[in-house]
């Protein structure tokens, strides 16, 4: 072992050229970075032009409702974006994981937690399946998952005119739902009572009978931050989260090391179409009903905020929280604009300008961090 | 390793007349060779002439069609790149080593995460990952001012250190580097094979794929020469000179007379 000593002994001095790690450059570092400018600059931007209601508790909810559910779809493309691999199918998966929610609950007149159980499980066992044509096939996942969004799109069609005997609408899921508690955890809203509580006490707007003005937190919200927290543990914490970096930024490397390739992959395509899944429980109970057009181009928007989150496209880069931002900035600014005078219409507008500037500051920032010149 | 021929201890690694078609194709036609503990063999060949198949069969990637693969004197079959890691066979291939875009010390336990923790919320140490990469940097002699920067901002010698590092501390008896010095500068080739020459002291055994006898004559003690998928011969170092290595390698006169044409060696 005293050879080991000795060889760093001569060559260990410090490399002149080398500059010191300033903060800057650690911050640099972070992919969330991009989304939290971006974030400071929209609201900033609203702070001037935007009616101060805007900022109100309730302006807060009407955009973080919207928010929420784009987040919880963003927060697993980014993973899976980590992991080297796109999923267009998610907005589909959303429209046919409504389907089979309410047609269990009305068409089969399943109890609410089958339902629930059921409807995730097999959103997961498409996703798998989605994965597993990616992995044997070797296609880009593109081409697969766009494949599946006509496909996902066109059975929801065909499986809601089946289940209504020709609508593209399937009403009646909040009488078959009937009044059970495990209702509370994907509708309504959390926290009721602690914002009576602060209502109470003057600490939040009220109304003339003393119910407070905003009763609570959409429970699409709770679950929103509740991933956001959870995928960014996964991600920079555990051996799983390790391995999602490593299957994205190069699964050759990844799968010499003993990485297992292959289970990243699919469970990643499993855990996206989960979360398609819990959107649409969330969102067709709240609403009662499913239609067809349920989740429409959400994949997109949910790629977007997570590239705006400071994913790369090309995989082995990103982070949970970033899309948890970039959802918030997607929620803040197409709600935002109904309370400024600009035609909301500018919103598209602004969502590709969003988007090339994340591009272009992502591919800067990567290269800042792989010393590429 | 004063006596290689005659009763050494069972080599850490030996192949048996190696096997290997794709198809119609055959990329080895019975390679055999052998390594033992705190050897250095050079595996040496030109283009195509089987050693990246060779390599790929040791470390489990490809299950070979015929022979036999003996670790520690007894037979093994490699399903996956995972089992050979097992058996202590650890590769370093040429670019596939790292991921750039990884931190240092994700790099250096990918696959291997130490966790703590009670399951479900097992968790990465990170403390104990970073403290170990920057202690192994060191002993290596690249000086890592952070183990959270990118393996992208190291030069190519550092990153081929690092993988031959991190294959070293997870306990590796063989080493397997393919073509390491290819990609690089002069400064970095010799300190790629300086830490080659510092892991066979440790008493590993290194095997050593290069088309360059002198990078492979600085470091090897034995030189295996490969052609069209069957072994050339094997030498130790005191049997042959790097004239007659490079000869073999190139499989002919024509190089030599090209080398006199060019007044020079090549």
């Amino acid at each position: 072992m005293t050879e080991i000593s000795k060889i760093p002994a001569a060559s260990i001095k410090s490399d002149e050229r080398l500059k010191k790690v300033s903060v800057l450059t650690s911050l640099m570092r972070r992919p969330e970075l991009g989304a939290v400018a971006g974030l400071v600059m929209v609201v900033i931007f609203f702070f001037f032009t935007a009616d101060t209601s805007m900022f109100s508790l309730s302006g807060m909810m009407t955009i973080l409702a919207p928010a929420s559910q784009l987040g919880i779809l963003a927060i697993a493309a980014s993973m899976l974006m980590i992991g080297g691999e796109f999923d267009l199918s998610i907005g589909s998966m959303v429209a046919f994981a409504g389907l089979i929610f309410g047609g269990l609950l009305v068409n089969f007149g399943q109890p609410l937690w089958i339902a629930i159980l059921f409807t995730l499980l097999f959103a997961a066992l498409l996703g798998a399946v989605n994965g597993q044509i990616v992995i044997r096939t070797r296609l880009p996942s593109f081409i697969v998952t766009l494949a599946f969004l006509f496909i996902l799109r066109g059975l929801t069609l065909v499986g809601l005119k089946w289940a209504t005997g020709g609508s593209t609408q399937l009403r009646g899921i909040s009488e078959a739902v009937g009044d059970t508690s495990i209702a509370g955890l994907f509708s309504g809203l959390a926290f009721q009572g602690f914002f009576a509580w602060l209502a109470e006490n003057n600490l939040i707007e009220k109304f003339d009978n003393g119910m407070p003005k905003v009763a609570g937190v959409p429970v699409s919200v709770v679950w929103f931050v509740g991933l956001a927290g959870v995928a960014t543990w996964v991600l920079l914490r555990t051996r799983v989260g390790n391995w999602i970096f490593a299957v994205g930024g190069d699964a050759n490397a990844a799968r010499n090391s003993g990485v297992p390739v292959d289970h990243v992959k699919t469970g990643l395509f499993a855990l996206t179409a989960c979360a398609a899944a819990l959107v649409a429980i969330i969102t067709v109970l709240d609403a009662g009903s499913t239609d067809a057009r349920r989740g429409f181009q959400k994949e997109f928007e949910a790629i977007i905020a997570a590239v705006i989150g400071g994913s790369l496209l090309t995989g082995g880069y990103g982070s949970a929280i970033g899309a948890f931002f970039g959802a918030i900035i997607f929620g803040l600014v197409s709600i935002g604009l109904t309370y400024t005078k600009f035609d909301s219409d500018w919103f598209q507008v602004f969502l590709g300008t969003m988007l090339l500037l994340a591009v272009l500051f992502n591919n800067f920032i990567r290269r800042k961090v792989t010393g590429e010149r | 390793m004063a006596d290689i021929q005659s009763n050494s201890p069972a080599p850490i690694i030996e192949a048996r007349d190696i096997v290997k078609h794709y198809g119609s194709v055959i990329a080895l036609s019975g390679i055999s060779m052998k390594v033992l503990e705190g050897e250095v063999l050079c595996l040496l060949g030109d283009n195509g002439a089987g050693k990246s198949t060779l390599i790929k069969t040791l470390s489990g990637v490809v299950k070979p069609s015929g022979g036999e693969l003996l670790v520690d004197g007894k037979p093994v079959t490699f399903s996956s790149p995972r089992d050979a890691l097992d058996a202590g066979i650890a590769t370093v291939y040429q670019d596939l080593a790292m991921i750039p875009l990884m931190s240092v010390t994700r790099n250096f336990f990918m696959g291997r995460e130490p966790r703590k923790g009670i399951p479900p919320f097992r968790y990465i140490d990170f403390k104990h990952c970073d403290a170990v990469t920057r202690e192994e940097m060191h002993k290596i002699g690249i000086d890592v001012r952070d183990p959270n920067q990118a393996v992208g901002t190291l030069s190519g010698g550092e990153r081929q250190c690092v993988a031959i590092a991190r294959a070293v501390y997870f306990g590796a008896k063989v080493l397997i580097l393919d073509e390491p010095t290819s990609a690089l500068g002069v400064a970095q080739t010799s300190m790629v094979l300086k830490y080659i020459n510092h892991v066979q002291q440790k008493g590993l055994g290194v095997i050593f794929i290069t088309h360059n006898v002198r990078h492979a004559f600085a470091v090897g003690n034995r030189f295996t020469i490969l052609n069209r998928g069957k072994t050339l011969g094997t030498y130790a170092k005191s049997e042959i000179s790097i004239d007659e290595l490079q000869n073999m390698m190139a499989g002919g006169k024509e190089l030599q007379a090209l080398s006199n044409e060019l007044g020079g060696t090549i």
